[in-house]
C-alpha cells in the first residue's frame, strides 16, 4: 500500500503527481544521470587505477594486514585493511587514512566481529605481496602499482579487485567556494592542489555541495563522499542477488542503461524488468559457474548503484561457438562495479566454493532467518481494510462456512484511530479484545499494522513521548523532521538510536498497547521510510539521525524498525514467544527479524510471474521468509489469475492474500463454487505440507540455507538450470512449476538431475531427470514433483487452522531413487516458543530408506520433546510389492503392517504404523 | 493412541411416543438415519459401495473408504462428516476435520471427546433462544404478512376504482366535450389581453412580459385544474384524473394509478397531477383542443422552473415520467407504497438515505456534500426470490475505482425501515431494509419449531 492510501488532504497532490495512470511515474525517481555522485563516478572509465599501494606502510598482525594507498593525483591517502575470516572469507576495508571527520561504518548488521584467521606472508617484492589464505592453495596477491587485489586458487584467478581501476574514493574536504569561512583560506590552497582534475568544475554543476531533484534541494554540508570499487569475476557468466528489484533471477548487464539501484523507496505501482530501486536493499551478489559459487557483500547502507558488464553478454551463441572453434575465445568474465554515496568500502568476499558454503558464510556474518511460529507459515488473509469487528467476524465465519483453512486475519491502517498506530478506531473496533478472543476461540490469530510515521498531534501519547524524549529524526536545522504520510503531518522516530528502539519495543507490552493480546502480531509498512512529500517519496538525505545524515544509513532504517518491533513482541511475552513481524523495507540482516513481502504489486500475470525471481533473489541473500501479495495489490484480478496466484502462493514461503482499498472484495468464496473449491484445494495443499515447510525453516534458521531455491543451487553443474526462474525448489526435494500463463493448456518444466527421477506429487507418476517435461494442465493443476531419494512428511488431516493440526498424525511420502534409496527428516517442536533453542525442546529425526527398510533415528540426542503425534500412513513411491511389512519398535515388539500396492504406479501404502513420531522405529519390507 | 478410539459406540435413549425408552447403539458420528449401514460385527461396506472392510475398522482413526464413511466419528478422512445429535437444539453435520480440533462445534459437545477442550452443552439454551427468536420471527412474519395483504388490497382497490370510474366516464363523454368547448372560450379570452400587451410593450416591457406570461400560465393551469377537479373540492385526486380518459397514456382505456402519478410534484396546496404522456394519447378526436391546452401547460412546465408559488417543480420531474410507468412494484404491486418515499439511517459518520425506486445517497453528518451511492437499477434477488434484493448502481465514481453502487437486502418486518448500512468493498454499499412487503405467508409456529428439532 502506498500513495493511493492518502487521505483527502493529499488528493490534489496525487492528482498532480500520479495523473491517474496505472504505472510507475519514473519521473519521480532518479536515474544515475540525475544522481550527482552516480553520474560523477560513472564518468570514470576503466583504465589504469589512480591508486598505488605504499608497500613500506605494510603491517601484518595476527588478525589483519594494513597498507596505505595513495592517489597520485591528489595525494590523499587511504588505509586498506585485509582480513582472512574464518569460513573461507576475505574482508577488504578501505577508508581514508585521515578523514576530516569520521566516515560512517554500518553498525548492527554483522552479528559479531567476524572471527579472523591469521594471514601469512608468502612473498614480497617491490611489485607487491603474496599472502596465503590457508588451505586449497588460495592466495591473495596485492599489487602495488597500480593497486589491485587478486584472489587465486592454484593458477586460477577467482576474483580481482580494482583490476579495471575503478577504485574511487571522494575524500572529505572543506568547501572551497565563497561559503567557506576565511580561516579555511590557508587550507584551501592545499585542497586545491589535492583536487582531482574533474573537480575543476564548479560545485553546482557536479552536485558535490548541493543537488536539486524536482523541487527538493539536498544540502550537502559534508560535500562529496562517494566511493566506488570494481570486481572482476573470470569464468563467471551468471550473477544473482542484490535485491530488491522487479527483475529476472539472473542479473542483466547494465551497459547502456542504468545500474541496478539499491535505495529503499516506496515506489507507486512499480514496473517490472528494470533495475529501479524498490522497498528494500541487500547489497549482496552471488556469482555462479559450474566450477564455483562465490559472494560479494558490500556492507554499505547509503544509496548504492551496481553496474554489471560481461564480455560474453553481447555475443550470440553462434558467435561464442565460433570463438571456441577458432580458438580466439577469451574466458567469459563478468565485471561488477559498486558505487555508494558515502561511508567506507567494507567488502566481504565469500569464496564458497559451493552455494551451500556461500549461504553458511553469509549467515555467519549477518545471521540466519528468524524461525517463525509455525502458524505464520500457514495462510494469511489480508485486505486494506477489514472494515470493523463485524467484518472480521464475518470473514472468519466465511472461511469456516466454506471449509477453507486460515491462520491469520490482518488489519491495515484503517483499524487505527486516525492513523495513530497503537490505537483503535473507537467506532469500528470498539472491543478489540473481544475480537481477538473470538479468534483465539477458533485457534486463529491477527496481525495489526504499526507503521513508523507518527502523527504530529499533541493529544497522541506516542507522539508526545517521542517528542519529549527527543527520539524523532531531526531536520538539517536541528528541529524535528516532519513529513507527510497517512496521518498527515508526521514525525519519524529515530530507530537508529538504541534507546529509541528500546522504548518502541516497550510500547508492545500488553499494558501499553491497549487492546492487544498474545495472538496479535505486527506488520511494519512504509518503513523505507515513505515520506509522501519528500524527495523520491522518502526522507531528505540531510535529515539527521544523531550525528549521521540519512544519506549515510538510509537503507538501514527499515531494518531497525522491524528489529525494534520484533524485540517488542519478544519482550511482551517475557522472552518466551517467537515474534512474527512483516516488513516492507529491509537490509542485510533483516532476515533475523521476520518476513518480507514484495510490496505493492499489481493484479496482472507478469506480476505473478515476477514473484518467483523476486523471492528467489531474496532467498539467495538470507531472506527466506518472502512472499508476494496473492491476487495482486493494485487492480482486480480475473478469477483465473486469482486462482493461479493462490496455487503459486501456496508454494511460496509467505502466503498472504492482500488487496487495495479500492478493489472489489475477493475473499476466496466470492467467485462461484468451482473457484472456491480450487482455492480451497490450493490452501489445503499448503496446510498438508506444513511439516515440511516448518522443517525447511528450521534449517534456514539453523544454517542459513534458503527455503525457496533456484535450481542451480542444487544442480550446480547443470548449466541448463542457471537462468531458470519460472520454477523453483523448496528445500532440495520439491520442485514447483506453478502455472503463471493465462489460459495455459500445459507447462514445460525442467526436471534436473541426470540419472535421477521425480514423482508427480498428485498422480505419483515417475519422470526421469535431465529433461524438459511437457505437462498438460487444467485450472486445477499445480505441477509439483518430489525428488526420487527423498522423504517428505505431511499432515493429511487439514483443519481450520494450523494450531488445530498440532497433534495430528503424520503421513510419510517416501520417493525412492533409482537405487531404491531415500532420506528425509522430521522436525517437531511446540511451534511457537523459543524452547526449541533455549531448552532444546524439539524432535529432529532422520528418516531413511535403504535395503528395503525405512527407519527413524534421532538426529539430536541432546534434545527432548514429547509429541502425541504418530505415524498414520507411509506411502512409498517407486516401490515394488513386498510379501510382508514388519514394524519394529524400540521395545523390541514386531508387528505386521497391512499394505496396499498399486502396481500401475508402483505405489506401496503401509496402513497405520501407529508408532509415535518421536521414537525410533523401523519398517522392514520383505 | 488409536486404541482409545476403537469402537466407541454411543448409546442413546430415545423417547418414543409410546413413552418407552429404547436403546439404540450406533458408531460415533453416525446419524440415526444411517444407523442401519453400521451393523456391529458385520463387514462394513463403504457407503459408496467401493470397498468392504471389517467392522473393527469403522472409527479406528484410519481412513479406509474413499468416501470417508468408515470414519464418521474421527478426523481421519479428509472428506468425512460427523453428525451431532444436539438434543434440545438442531442436529447438524460438521466436517470431520472439526472433530477433536479443540474447538467446540456441536452444542452437545460430542465433537470434542478427546482433545482436552472443555465444552459446555449449550443445546437446551440454544434451543430455547432459537425457539424464542423463531417465535418472534413468526409473529413478525404473521403481522407483516397481514400488512402486506393490506398493501396488496390497497393496490387492488385502486384498480377497481378505476374500472368503476371508467364505466361512468364513458357515459358522460358528451358532457366532457362541452366542457372542452367552454374551456376554449376561456382560454382565448385569457390570451387576448396578452397579445395586446405584447404589441404595446414589446421592447420596453421585457421583464413585465415575463411576469405576464407567468400570470397567463397560472390562469391556464387554473383552468385546467378546474376542468379536472370534478368534485370542486380544490384538489385533483387520482380518481379525478383517472376519470379523464383522454389522459390515458397507453390508450388501454383505463388509467392506472401509476399512470396518474406525476413527477411534477404538486405542492401541498395544489394537489395537481400532470403527465408528460398527455400529448398524443387521447382517444377522442374532439378533445384535441383540450389536449393542446394541456400541451401548453406541459410547455410551461418546461420553460418555467417554478410556476406556482407553492412550488411546482417541473424540469427534471417531467423527464422521468416515462421511466416511472415501467416500474415493477412486485407481483401484487406490494412495493408500490415505497414509491416516492425516502428512508434514512444515521450512523456515526453519515446519514444514509434510501429512496426506493429512485436513489441511495450518503451525506456526512458534520458538513460536506451528499454522495450519490446509486440510482435505481433493478430487482436483483436470486431466482426464487427476485424481490428480496434491490440493486442501485451508476452512483458517483470512485477514484481509480468503480462507480458507487448499493445492494439493498429486503427482509420481512412490520415496519418499513433501513436497519443497517455497510461498505463491504470500496464503493460497493450494502443496505438492509425491512418491509412488510416481503413477508411470506407464515407456516404455523408448531411447524416451524418441529422443523428445527429432531426429537
Amino acid at each position: 500500500m502506498v500513495l493511493a492510501r492518502m487521505g483527502p488532504l493529499l488528493v490534489l497532490w496525487l492528482a498532480v503527481f500520479l495523473s491517474g495512470t496505472w504505472a510507475v511515474d519514473r519521473g519521480n525517481f532518479k536515474t544515475c544521470d540525475q544522481c550527482a555522485f552516480c553520474k560523477r563516478q560513472r564518468a570514470l572509465k576503466p583504465g589504469q587505477s589512480l591508486y598505488r599501494a605504499l608497500l613500506e606502510t605494510l603491517e601484518l598482525t595476527n588478525t589483519k594486514l594494513t597498507l596505505q594507498l595513495i592517489n597520485d593525483n591528489n595525494k590523499v591517502r587511504l588505509l586498506l585493511e585485509l582480513y582472512r575470516l574464518q569460513g573461507n572469507m576475505t574482508r577488504v576495508k578501505i577508508n581514508e587514512l585521515k578523514p576530516l571527520k569520521p566516515r560512517f561504518e554500518v553498525p548492527d548488521v554483522l552479528i559479531n566481529d567476524p572471527p579472523t584467521e591469521p594471514l601469512s606472508l608468502l612473498s614480497q617484492d617491490e611489485n607487491g605481496v603474496v599472502l596465503s589464505l590457508g588451505a586449497d592453495s588460495q592466495r591473495l596477491i596485492v599489487s602495488a602499482k597500480p593497486f589491485r587485489l587478486d584472489i587465486m586458487e592454484g593458477r586460477e584467478v577467482l576474483l580481482s579487485l580494482n583490476s579495471r581501476g575503478l577504485l574511487a574514493f571522494e575524500h572529505l574536504r572543506i568547501r572551497k567556494d565563497t561559503q567557506v569561512d576565511p580561516e579555511g583560506a590557508e587550507k584551501k590552497e592545499e585542497t586545491d592542489a589535492a583536487n582531482e582534475p574533474a573537480e575543476g568544475e564548479t560545485a553546482k554543476e557536479d552536485g558535490m555541495w548541493e543537488e536539486t531533484f524536482k523541487s527538493h534541494t539536498d544540502n550537502k554540508p559534508n560535500g562529496p563522499s562517494s566511493i566506488s570499487l570494481d570486481f572482476s569475476l573470470p569464468g563467471v557468466e551468471h550473477v544473482y542477488g542484490i535485491p530488491e528489484h522487479a527483475d529476472s533471477l539472473k542479473l542483466k548487464t547494465t551497459d547502456g542503461g542504468d545500474p541496478y539501484r539499491l535505495f529503499n523507496l516506496d515506489v507507486f505501482q512499480y514496473e517490472l524488468f528494470n533495475p529501479m530501486a524498490l522497498y528494500g536493499a541487500i547489497p549482496v551478489m552471488l556469482s555462479h559457474s559450474a566450477q564455483r559459487t562465490m559472494g560479494i557483500f558490500w556492507l554499505n547502507a547509503a544509496e548504492t548503484w551496481v553496474d554489471i558488464s560481461s564480455n560474453t553478454a553481447g555475443k550470440t551463441v553462434l558467435g561464442q561457438m565460433l570463438d571456441y572453434v577458432q580458438g580466439s575465445s577469451e574466458t567469459p568474465q563478468t565485471d561488477v562495479r559498486w558505487i555508494s554515496e558515502s561511508g567506507i568500502i567494507d567488502v566481504f568476499i565469500m569464496l564458497g566454493p559451493t552455494p551451500t558454503d556461500v549461504f553458511s558464510q553469509y549467515a555467519s556474518l549477518t545471521g540466519t532467518q528468524a524461525f517463525p511460529p509455525l502458524s505464520a507459515l500457514a495462510y494469511h488473509q489480508c485486505r486494506w481494510n477489514y472494515n470493523d469487528q463485524e467484518d472480521v467476524a464475518a470473514v472468519d465465519q466465511g472461511f469456516d462456512e466454506h471449509d477453507i483453512p486460515y491462520d491469520f486475519i490482518w488489519l491495515d491502517i484503517e483499524h487505527t484511530d486516525g492513523k495513530r498506530y497503537f490505537t483503535w478506531d473507537p467506532h469500528k473496533f470498539p472491543q478489540p479484545k473481544d475480537m481477538l478472543q473470538g479468534l483465539i476461540d477458533k485457534r486463529r490469530k491477527m496481525v495489526a499494522i504499526v507503521d513508523p510515521h507518527i502523527k504530529v498531534d499533541s493529544s497522541y501519547k506516542i507522539h508526545n513521548e517521542i517528542r519529549s524524549k527527543g527520539f524523532y529524526v531531526k531536520n538539517k536545522d536541528g528541529g524535528d523532521y516532519e513529513g507527510w504520510c497517512w496521518p498527515g503531518n508526521s514525525g519519524y522516530p529515530d530507530f537508529t538510536n538504541p534507546e529509541m528502539r528500546a522504548w518502541w519495543a516497550s510500547m508492545f507490552a500488553y499494558d501499553q498497547y491497549e487492546g492487544s493480546m498474545e495472538n496479535m502480531y505486527t506488520w511494519n509498512d512504509m518503513n523505507e521510510p515513505s515520506v509522501f512529500n519528500g524527495p523520491e517519496v522518502t526522507m531528505h538525505k540531510d535529515a539527521l539521525h544523531g550525528t549521521w545524515e540519512n544519506r549515510d544509513l538510509h537503507n538501514l532504517y527499515g531494518l531497525y524498525v522491524q528489529m525494534a518491533t520484533a524485540e517488542g513482541l519478544i519482550e511482551r511475552s517475557g522472552g518466551v514467544e517467537r515474534p512474527f513481524v512483516l516488513t516492507r523495507a529491509f537490509f542485510a540482516g533483516s532476515q533475523r527479524y521476520g518476513a518480507v513481502w514484495t510490496g505493492d504489486n499489481t493484479a496482472d500475470w507478469d506480476h505473478l510471474k515476477i514473484s518467483i525471481p523476486m523471492c528467489l533473489s531474496l532467498g539467495l541473500v538470507g531472506v527466506s521468509f518472502c512472499g508476494a501479495d496473492v491476487g495482486g495489490f493494485f487492480k482486480s484480478p480475473s478469477t483465473e489469475l486469482l486462482v493461479r496466484w493462490y496455487q503459486t502462493g501456496a508454494y511460496q514461503p509467505f502466503f498472504r492474500a492482500h488487496a487495495h482499498l479500492d478493489t472489489p472484495r475477493r475473499e476466496p468464496w466470492l467467485f462461484g463454487p468451482e473457484n472456491t473449491a480450487l482455492i480451497r484445494e490450493a490452501v489445503r495443499q499448503r496446510y498438508a505440507l506444513l511439516p515440511y515447510w516448518y522443517q525447511l525453516f528450521y534449517h534456514a534458521h539453523h544454517s542459513g540455507q534458503p527455503v525457496m531455491r533456484p535450481l542451480w543451487v542444487e544442480y550446480t553443474q547443470d548449466t541448463a538450470t542457471f537462468s531458470v526462474d519460472d520454477q523453483f525448489l523448496l528445500g532440495r526435494d520439491l520442485l514447483v512449476h506453478p502455472v503463471t500463463e493465462e489460459g495455459a493448456k500445459g507447462v514445460t518444466a525442467y526436471l534436473p538431475g541426470k540419472g535421477e527421477v521425480w514423482f508427480d506429487v498428485h498422480t505419483f507418476q515417475k519422470h526421469n531427470g535431465a529433461q524438459n517435461l511437457y505437462i498438460p494442465v487444467t485450472i486445477s493443476s499445480i505441477p509439483v514433483f518430489q525428488r526420487g531419494g527423498s522423504i517428505i512428511p505431511r499432515k493429511a488431516r487439514v483443519r481450520r487452522s494450523s494450531s488445530c493440526m498440532e497433534h495430528d498424525p503424520y503421513t510419510l511420502f517416501v520417493a525412492l531413487s533409482p537405487k531404491r534409496f531415500a532420506q528425509g527428516e522430521l522436525y517437531i517442536d511446540d511451534g511457537h516458543t523459543f524452547n526449541f533453542d533455549k531448552q532444546k525442546q524439539f524432535i529432529h529425526r532422520r528418516l531413511s530408506f535403504a535395503n528395503n527398510a525405512l527407519s527413524s533415528r534421532n538426529l539430536a540426542p541432546g534434545s527432548q520433546f514429547i509429541t502425541p503425534s504418530w505415524i498414520e500412513k507411509i506411502v512409498i513411491l517407486g516401490a515394488s510389492k513386498p510379501s510382508k511389512a514388519t514394524l519394529k519398535t524400540p521395545d523390541g515388539k514386531e508387528s505386521l503392517l497391512e499394505f496396499e500396492f498399486d502396481a500401475s504406479m508402483s505405489v506401496l501404502t503401509l496402513r497405520k504404523p501407529g508408532v509415535n513420531a518421536g521414537v525410533d522405529w523401523t519398517v522392514v519390507l520383505q | 493412541m488409536s486404541c482409545a478410539l476403537l469402537l466407541l459406540l454411543m448409546s442413546w435413549a430415545l423417547a418414543m411416543r409410546t413413552g418407552a425408552a429404547v436403546e439404540i447403539q450406533r458408531p460415533r458420528g453416525v446419524p440415526l438415519s444411517s444407523e442401519q449401514f453400521y451393523e456391529e460385527n458385520k463387514p462394513f461396506t463403504c457407503l459408496d459401495g467401493f470397498s468392504t472392510i471389517s467392522f473393527d475398522r469403522v472409527n479406528d482413526d484410519y481412513c479406509d473408504c474413499r468416501d470417508g464413511s468408515d470414519e464418521p466419528g474421527t478426523a481421519a478422512c479428509p472428506n468425512g462428516s460427523f453428525h451431532c445429535t444436539n438434543a434440545g437444539f438442531r442436529p447438524a453435520f460438521i466436517p470431520s476435520s472439526r472433530i477433536n480440533d479443540g474447538i467446540c462445534d456441536c452444542c452437545d459437545t460430542t465433537d470434542e471427546y478427546n482433545s482436552g477442550a472443555t465444552c459446555q452443552n449449550t443445546c437446551r439454551e440454544m434451543g430455547r433462544k432459537e425457539r424464542e427468536s423463531l417465535q418472534i420471527m413468526a409473529e413478525i412474519t404473521k403481522e407483516g404478512f397481514m400488512l402486506k395483504q393490506q398493501l396488496i388490497h390497497e393496490a387492488k382497490r385502486g384498480q377497481e376504482d378505476k374500472q368503476g370510474k371508467l364505466t361512468e366516464l364513458q357515459g358522460s363523454k358528451k358532457d366532457l366535450e362541452e366542457k372542452v368547448e367552454a374551456l376554449r372560450t376561456v382560454k382565448e379570452t385569457a390570451e387576448d389581453p396578452e397579445k395586446e400587451a405584447k404589441e404595446r410593450h414589446l421592447k420596453a416591457w421585457g421583464e413585465q412580459k415575463e411576469l405576464i406570461r407567468m400570470e397567463k400560465d397560472k390562469t391556464r393551469m387554473a383552468e385546467a385544474f378546474l376542468e379536472l377537479d370534478d368534485d370542486a373540492d380544490g384538489y385533483v385526486s387520482v380518481a379525478e384524473l383517472q376519470s379523464h380518459l383522454e389522459l390515458d397514456p397507453d390508450s388501454d382505456g383505463s388509467l392506472t394509478e401509476t399512470e396518474t402519478q406525476v413527477r411534477c410534484l404538486p405542492s401541498q396546496e395544489n394537489n395537481f397531477y400532470h403527465t408528460s404522456k398527455l400529448q398524443g394519447c387521447s382517444p377522442f378526436g374532439e378533445i384535441r383542443r383540450f389536449e393542446s391546452k394541456i400541451g401548453d401547460l406541459h410547455d410551461s412546465c418546461r420553460s418555467n422552473e417554478k410556476v406556482w408559488a407553492g412550488g411546482l417543480w417541473m424540469t427534471t420531474g417531467c423527464m422521468n415520467l416515462e421511466k416511472e410507468i415501467g416500474f415493477d412494484f412486485g407481483p401484487s404491486a406490494e412495493f408500490a407504497y415505497l414509491y416516492s418515499q425516502c428512508y434514512e439511517l444515521s450512523t456515526s459518520e453519515y446519514i444514509y438515505r434510501l429512496c426506493p425506486f429512485n436513489r441511495v445517497s450518503q451525506k456526512p453528518k458534520f458538513g460536506g456534500s451528499e454522495t450519490n451511492l446509486g440510482l435505481w437499477g433493478q430487482w436483483a434477488g436470486p431466482e426464487d426470490s427476485l424481490y428480496s434484493v434491490m440493486k442501485y448502481d451508476h452512483g458517483q465514481g470512485c477514484w481509480q475505482g468503480p462507480n458507487r453502487s448499493t445492494t439493498v437486502k429486503l427482509t420481512c418486518g412490520k415496519e418499513t425501515v433501513v436497519t443497517s448500512t455497510s461498505e463491504p468493498s470500496r464503493c460497493e454499499y450494502l443496505m438492509e431494509f425491512t418491509t412488510p412487503a416481503v413477508c411470506q405467508e407464515p407456516a404455523s409456529l408448531d411447524e416451524v419449531l418441529q422443523g428445527h428439532t429432531e426429537l
